[in-house]
């Protein structure tokens, strides 16, 4: 078969690129009519024909927001429990992940299993007797109400990617640190970490995003107004007989705003830590 | 500085491999001790025994003076080379370098002064700040290199530093690791599986099969006088060419197929054993370069008539395969080496003057080196002296 080599515009005119571009668009619109409509004013919103474009382009939607609805306050709540439960999953499952790869320990193939069958409890399963728990012990309506279970929920997922990753380090790292006169946790610290970023990049996007979308043990454990986390918060927009859809849009283009911002920074680091583990190299 | 010497020492693994048996050793202070054998020879498990990395599981273990089996690698003064070198990908080379001095929590000023002399001995001044990822392979061998050397340790252990590199620049680091031993002193043992590293490098070579010991010597001493027939065909290349054989004559001459070789007084003067294998089999071995093209003076009791199966010109040298008539011995675990073409090899090799002229299929005759044929006992393999 004789390939053509086309030059200029014409070599990204073909039938893969328009697959991937078809999928693109398929993806983006709702993302696009999510942005668009949180610039509408609050009447075209819903207007007959739809409007396209934001036409005058308004920010009432962003005003009503943080103004009106006090979306400032469960922003800030949202940040306290991802960032306190992101970091307390890395720094717990980097170590757990650290141990289960490498060090030399009974019983760890069910102990991964078990993990691996934790991480696929369904939430609805769970979170009854979670209320009731965090009722005795008096933490209803608390942060470490979320930042607990988020951590013990996404620690499963946690722990095998930073595992897999780091049975891909050579071991030969380790028993130089060895040799040099490093203990576990020096070598831990100075020779595998910083060589396992990408794994714990991408078990910290996971978990941030998991942590950041999630709404049933928000609105379960901490329904007060004060500890309210963004997706209960946008839930509870309006009144029983108001939905203020250009206001829930503009809130919803908020939150989505640290999550593209993580995934676009780290997004090499994210590639290249799901792939891990793969290919033995 | 510092010996090392093994004794006895056996590896048993938890599900019950035995991958150690039994081995002694001494290492000399500054003599470098190569370590050879096929892959699962048990030579990687010795030297990670002596560097703390397996458990001993019974044996003992001195460098020095002292019995070091349970002590922990880092007290045991020894500095290893890994074969994926095993550098720190996040470390500059002199951060590499120097890591361990910063963990023996040695001042900064001092730190930097040892990693420059280091870097000075191996080349790397200017490639200090850089990181291992920028580095070329041979660079980065020398870094692992500097790694051990900065550290001023009794012993040094290396395990197949080299097989990482490419062919040219592996031979031309052979020297390079063998100068800068020399210069420091220091007692090394070295594992590899490629056998002319051993020859090239080692001041005495240990070959080991099967977790055992089989011979322990000076480079031309196991080419010349191999315990058995293993060693006499893992060490040399080409490969040592065996047959069986048949003794007759009192042992004065030598069938091989169907062709006789007369063996001459000598051969009964170095090996007068073989009288009382008259009558009987024996293997024998003719290594590649005791076989050269017949001439018309040769004795006639020293012609092997072949065919030429496959030559190769190396320039300096021909390599004729040949095929005869005789059964050859094979035994197992002995690699050909990379270089070698496989393709259409016969049943025996001969490293021949490149003046000849010979092509593939041509019949031709050898004068066989008859003082130089090895022989041994066609039940244990052992050599026959």
């Amino acid at each position: 078969m004789k390939f053509h080599s086309r030059t200029g515009w014409r070599k990204w005119i073909n039938l893969l690129n328009l697959a991937v571009v078809i999928i693109v668009l398929f993806v983006m619109l709702p993302i696009y009519w999510l942005v668009a409509s949180s610039f509408k004013t609050p009447v075209n919103v819903g207007a007959q024909p739809p409007q396209y474009f934001p036409n005058p382009i308004s920010f009432a939607n962003y005003n009503s927001a943080f103004v009106h609805y006090g979306f400032g306050r469960y922003f800030l709540n949202s940040v306290i429990v991802t960032v306190a439960s992101t970091m307390l999953v890395l720094s717990i499952g980097s170590l757990a992940g650290y141990a289960l790869g490498r060090l030399p320990m009974r019983g760890k193939s069910p102990l991964l299993v078990t993990l691996l069958i934790i991480s696929v409890f369904p939430e609805i399963a769970v979170v009854s007797p979670l209320y009731l728990l965090m009722h005795q012990i008096g933490w209803l309506g608390s942060y470490e109400a979320l930042i607990v279970p988020y951590t013990a929920f996404n620690l499963p997922f946690a722990i095998w990617i930073m595992r897999n990753y780091f049975l891909g380090i050579p071991r030969e790292m380790e028993e130089t640190g060895r040799i040099d006169g490093a203990s576990p946790l020096r070598t831990y610290w100075s020779i595998i970490l910083p060589q396992s970023l990408p794994g714990i990049f991408t078990a910290g996007v996971f978990t941030f995003t998991a942590c950041w979308t999630e709404f049933l043990m928000a609105l379960t454990l901490d329904n007060s107004n004060n500890y309210r986390t963004i997706p209960v918060g946008i839930a509870l927009f309006g009144s029983p007989n108001v939905v203020p859809y250009g206001t829930i849009f503009a809130a919803s283009v908020v939150a989505v705003v640290p999550i593209g911002i993580l995934v676009f920074v780290f997004r090499k680091f994210v590639v290249s830590g799901l792939t891990s583990g793969a290919v033995k190299g | 500085m510092a010996t090392i010497s093994l004794k006895g020492l056996n590896k048993v693994y938890p599900n019950g491999f035995h991958a150690v048996h039994d081995l002694s050793l001494e290492v000399q202070e500054g003599e470098f001790m190569v370590l050879v054998g096929p892959s699962g020879c048990g030579k990687t498990t010795v030297l990670r025994m002596v560097a703390g990395l397996e458990d001993i599981t019974s044996g003992d273990l001195r460098i020095g003076e002292r019995v070091v089996n349970d002590i922990e690698p880092k007290d045991r003064d020894i500095a290893m080379v890994f074969q994926n070198y095993a550098l720190y990908p996040h470390m500059t080379v002199a951060d590499n370098i120097g890591f361990a001095l910063k963990l023996r929590k040695l001042p900064k000023d001092e730190i930097r002064k040892k990693v420059e002399e280091a870097a000075e001995i191996l080349g790397l001044t200017e490639w200090l700040d850089r990181k291992p990822k920028q580095l070329s392979g041979g660079q980065r061998q020398r870094v692992a290199m500097g790694r051990a050397i900065v550290r001023e340790p009794s012993v040094f252990l290396m395990d197949e530093p080299l097989s990482n590199l490419d062919a040219k620049l592996r031979v031309k680091m052979r020297a390079e690791v063998r100068r800068i031993q020399e210069r420091l002193g220091v007692a090394t043992m070295y594992v590899t599986h490629d056998q002319i590293e051993a020859m090239t490098m080692g001041d005495r070579v240990a070959v080991l099969r099967d977790g055992r010991l089989l011979q322990c010597d000076t480079p031309q001493n196991l080419y010349e006088f191999p315990v058995n027939q293993f060693v006499g065909a893992f060490i040399g290349s080409p490969a040592m060419n065996l047959y069986q054989g048949e003794l007759f004559d009192g042992g004065r001459s030598l069938k091989i197929g169907s062709q006789i070789l007369e063996l001459p007084e000598v051969v009964h003067l170095k090996k007068p054993t073989l009288m009382s294998y008259s009558g009987k089999g024996v293997t024998v071995g003719v290594r590649p370069e005791s076989l050269k093209a017949a001439s018309t003076s040769t004795t006639p009791g020293t012609v092997l008539s072949v065919q030429a199966t496959l030559v190769e010109a190396l320039g300096s040298e021909l390599m004729v395969h040949f095929s005869f008539d005789a059964k050859v011995v094979k035994i197992e675990d002995i690699q050909d080496d990379e270089e070698e073409i496989l393709t259409g090899s016969g049943e025996g090799v001969a490293r021949i003057d490149p003046s000849v002229s010979v092509k593939a299929g041509d019949k031709l005759k050898f004068e066989v080196e008859t003082e130089h044929l090895h022989f041994f006992d066609p039940d244990t393999g052992l050599s026959i002296y």
